[in-house]
């Protein structure tokens, strides 16, 4: 029997929670326990904190004042990175350090190469979310982005996707990346919103509960407008063409089937269809999940204030649905008390309560904004045969179809099985989402009838010499 | 909703074993109804490592292991795709000079069965196998054993059973099994009753309930193979190798992918398990130190599955000892998917002729002291 390569050991009675993720969510929760005298670990792969909204640039990169990286958010940017410096010696704060497993109380880590065991008594999983993208004709080829990656590029690799840029799909980012593009100069060639504009004007009519973030998409939109910047509502991909590299995207009206095709010249396309949550970890940590219609998505169960099924992991932010920034702070900070109730710690119930009354409020918001972005369903059926769902894998739409359609699988994992899909290097993050769109169309049920895919570990690869055994075995 | 099928043969369970038995039994003219809780190859038969390997076997297998040889070789015929089979070969490495003698006497004591094995050793083994190095003094090649991928062969039978006209029901779990007369009553998820003449017990690791439900329980275990795989990588190596002794045995899938196994996962439940961090971790350096070409590579998928294990590690394949018609073939202990098309075939012949053409006695299922 070999020795097991856990490194540390919790001492009887100790609490030694973990976050993952330092993002608003893990942040916010980090300063709540740091409060109540805990000493968490907070692991992220990231280089530096902030999550996704708030990250920062690399240490000594080049740089960009927080209001041109942040715009509107930058003092919200400026507040949780001020926090994250404040924590700096009272928490063990791990970047660069990837979670590739849960195991019974305990993660497996990734961090210069080598993996490492650090047990939990409890656990916050702050995940986050990532682009939503479904395919369409033409989406290998070079030039054609995710919107995040898009402003990932801008914002802190100083470069654009390209000089003349289509943007398309649905969702915040659209518009604000749009913004930010031609605010960095690149000349906007359009904006390709999927969703009808008498759809969205009734559904931002319900956000007037929240004006400030009414204001500031309402603010991109005016803006793109004034700067002349062609505004296409309910528009469908056809193909983006080109011969090695984006030269246009072809597109339709939803509106007028069989409608006219446009084409419009560009030498990158920037598209998403909204976030997807990454839930790998609460699936290994044994969290239920249940199917939510909002997100089109399994996600963990949680309570309101973020306690998932299995007792002792709590789940917050993005990564138990998106819900957004400030939505993750509040939900961050409100896992972490729980978890002081749970430990039988004393916790401030009256900031709980508050914190509850203005999570409900973000319940609505959510609705609001996917009734204004929602998800073009019928996107799927675009997709032509001969498209890659699964890059990786290199498997085409038409092949899950016909999987689908023979009536070999009526279910993800099913298809998985039978075509590859989701088995390579992403282990289906990335087109989990698109093939669950397909396989519903395809039978004529909802993304909740075809099934999720089970995690396994590692959640993304791992180095085969990243065993601490490794060396042992070379020598 | 009530629905009430009748047939001759009812089959729970639809791994390889429970497949390939409802296609031979439709090729001999019965009607079949097969009952899977899950999708048909979803469990063992469809997440195993997929080797397709006779060496190695006890000797009692080997009659049985060289018909499903026979039957592995005529799959496009039975099933319409080859399911990535390939008759690669398969090496067991001698890693010292005992384990060599080891694989030279099981080449004595099988070799009226048809193995063909070859012992390469010294400077002839490095010559032929040079992405082994000296990892291994020499081994043993049996040259007609090989790989599959089981993800395509495991539902490919119950879908070729359908397609001959078995009933194959999915997402349909059998619930009780009730006997009278001459005839069995499996009560089913869904409402579905089905009475048939025969029964066949092939629920793989979960056949301990039938079975004890006629009054003849097993001490049957289930354990959980750890398997993990490589981003795919330039071809290396043909064979599928196997370690004398045990360890880590591994092979290169027609895409690069390295698929390699070892050490054991752990349950969640009755019904699923996940790789164990301890086994993947000792796995991955035991088989980078066996095949340094992966030591570079990313390991992107780890997984595992539920087997049926018995003390013996002889599967239990044949007729009830407490009530006629009623057949078993579970307890493969690790080794079912090579074998189990053969055990298929044994099976349609116990429901035909009351016996099999291939001697079965090594696997009664009352061999086992009665457990309390
Ligand atoms: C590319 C991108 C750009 C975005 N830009 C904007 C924007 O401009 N404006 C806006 O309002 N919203 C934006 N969003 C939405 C934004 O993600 C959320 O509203 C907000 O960041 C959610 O906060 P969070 O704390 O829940 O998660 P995040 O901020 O996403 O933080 C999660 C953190 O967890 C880490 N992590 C996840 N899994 C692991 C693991 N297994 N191991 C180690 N670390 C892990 C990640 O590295 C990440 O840093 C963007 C999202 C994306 C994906
Ligand atoms: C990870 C792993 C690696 C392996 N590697 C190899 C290898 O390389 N070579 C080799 O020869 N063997 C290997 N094996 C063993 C081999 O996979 C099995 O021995 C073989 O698949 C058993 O087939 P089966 O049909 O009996 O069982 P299964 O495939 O498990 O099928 C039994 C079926 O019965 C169903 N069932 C159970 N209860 C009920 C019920 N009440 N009602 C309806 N349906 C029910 C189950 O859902 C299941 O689908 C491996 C096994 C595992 C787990």
């Amino acid at each position: 029997m070999t020795a097991p390569f856990q490194s540390s050991v919790i001492q009887p009675g100790a609490i030694q929670p973990v976050i993952v993720g330092a993002g608003p969510a893990g942040v916010r929760a980090a300063e709540r326990l740091v409060a109540a005298g805990l000493r968490p670990l907070m692991i992220d792969e990231a280089a530096r904190g902030g999550g996704q909204i708030y990250r920062q640039p690399p240490d000594g990169g080049f740089t960009r004042s927080k209001a041109a990286l942040y715009g509107f958010e930058a003092a919200k940017a400026d507040a949780l990175h001020r926090t994250l410096d404040g924590l700096r010696d009272r928490v063990d704060h791990r970047p660069r350090t990837l979670v590739w497993n849960c195991e019974e109380s305990a993660l497996d880590l990734l961090c210069d190469g080598r993996t490492e065991t650090v047990p939990f008594t409890h656990l916050i999983l702050a995940t986050g979310a990532t682009d939503r993208v479904l395919p369409f004709p033409g989406w290998t080829l070079p030039g054609v982005f995710t919107l995040g990656g898009s402003q990932v590029a801008l914002k802190f690799q100083g470069c654009t996707v390209g000089k003349r840029v289509a943007f398309l799909g649905t969702g915040p980012l659209l518009y604000l990346v749009a913004y930010q593009y031609l605010k960095a100069g690149v000349e906007v060639a359009g904006v390709f919103d999927t969703t009808p504009l008498p759809v969205q004007a009734r559904a931002l009519s319900g956000m007037l509960r929240d004006p400030v973030t009414l204001a500031k998409g309402l603010w991109y939109v005016g803006w793109l407008r004034a700067h002349g910047v062609p505004i296409h509502n309910g528009a469908r991909p056809v193909r983006v063409e080109g011969d090695g590299r984006v030269s246009a995207l072809v597109w339709r009206d939803a509106g007028q089937a069989g409608g006219r095709e446009m084409r419009v010249d560009c030498d990158a396309v920037a598209y998403g269809l909204g976030l997807r949550s990454e839930t790998q970890l609460a699936d290994l940590a044994g969290c239920r999940f249940r199917f939510d219609a909002m997100d089109r998505a399994w996600l963990p169960e949680r309570d309101a204030a973020g306690r998932s099924s299995v007792a002792g992991v709590y789940v917050a932010g993005d990564g138990g649905g998106v819900a957004g920034a400030d939505a993750a702070e509040l939900a961050g900070e409100r896992a972490a008390l729980a978890l002081l109730e749970d430990a039988g710690l004393p916790f401030d119930a009256g900031r709980a309560t508050a914190l509850d009354r203005r999570l409900s409020r973000v319940a609505a918001f959510r609705r609001a904004l996917s009734a204004a972005f929602p998800f073009p369903a019928d996107w799927a059926d675009s997709i032509a045969d001969d498209t890659m769902i699964c890059r990786c894998e290199g498997v085409a739409a038409g092949t899950l179809r016909a999987v689908a359609v023979n009536s070999q699988a009526r279910e993800i994992n099913r298809a998985k099985a039978l075509t590859r899909l989701g088995m390579g290097r992403c282990q289906g993050r990335m087109c989990a989402a698109a093939a669950t769109e397909l396989l519903a169309r395809a039978l004529g049920t909802g993304p909740d009838g075809v099934g999720r895919l089970r995690a396994q570990p590692p959640i993304k690869p791992l180095p085969v010499s990243a065993t601490p055994r490794f060396e042992a075995a070379a020598s | 909703m009530r629905e009430i099928i009748g047939c001759d043969v009812a089959i729970v369970g639809g791994g390889i074993v429970g497949g390939s038995a409802a296609l031979f039994l439709r090729q001999m003219g019965f009607t079949v109804t097969l009952l899977e809780r899950d999708w048909c190859g979803a469990k063992a038969s469809g997440v195993n490592f997929g080797g397709v390997r006779r060496q190695g076997r006890p000797l009692e297998q080997l009659p049985l292991s060289q018909r499903a040889h026979a039957i592995w070789g005529r799959l496009p015929a039975l099933l319409g795709t080859d399911a990535e089979y390939i008759r690669s070969g398969h090496l067991k490495l001698a890693r010292s000079e005992t384990d060599l003698q080891a694989l030279i006497d099981y080449q004595e004591r099988s070799a009226g069965f048809g193995l063909d094995l070859e012992i390469i050793a010294g400077d002839a083994f490095r010559r032929r196998f040079p992405a082994l190095g000296d990892r291994a003094v020499g081994g043993s090649l049996c040259p007609e054993d090989g790989h599959a991928n089981p993800r395509l062969v495991s539902p490919a039978f119950a879908r070729a059973a359908a397609a001959l006209g078995a009933v194959v029901r999915e997402q349909t779990p059998v619930d009780r099994v009730e006997r009278d007369d001459d005839r069995f009553t499996l009560l089913c998820g869904g409402g579905l009753e089905v009475n048939a003449r025969f029964l066949l017990n092939t629920a793989g690791a979960w056949s301990q309930r039938i079975a004890t439900a006629f009054g003849e329980p097993v001490p049957l275990e289930s354990l959980h193979p750890n398997m993990a795989v490589t981003e795919p990588l330039p071809r290396f190596l043909a064979v599928n190798i196997g370690v004398e002794g045990g360890g880590v045995y591994g092979r290169q899938a027609p895409r690069g992918n390295m698929v390699v196994g070892g050490g054991r996962g752990f349950a969640l439940d009755a019904d699923r398990a996940r790789p164990q961090r301890d086994a993947v971790l000792t796995l991955m350096r035991d088989a980078a130190e066996l095949f340094p070409q992966i030591a570079k590579a990313h390991v992107i998928r780890c997984w595992t599955g539920v087997e049926g294990y018995t003390p013996d590690r002889n599967p239990i394949v044949g007729p009830s000892r407490t009530t006629p018609n009623l057949f078993h073939a579970f307890g493969f202990s690790g080794a079912g998917f090579q074998i189990g098309l053969a055990v298929g075939e044994a099976l349609a012949e116990l429901v035909r002729d009351g016996h099999s053409s291939a001697p079965l006695d090594a696997f009664r299922i009352d061999r086992f002291p009665p457990t309390p």
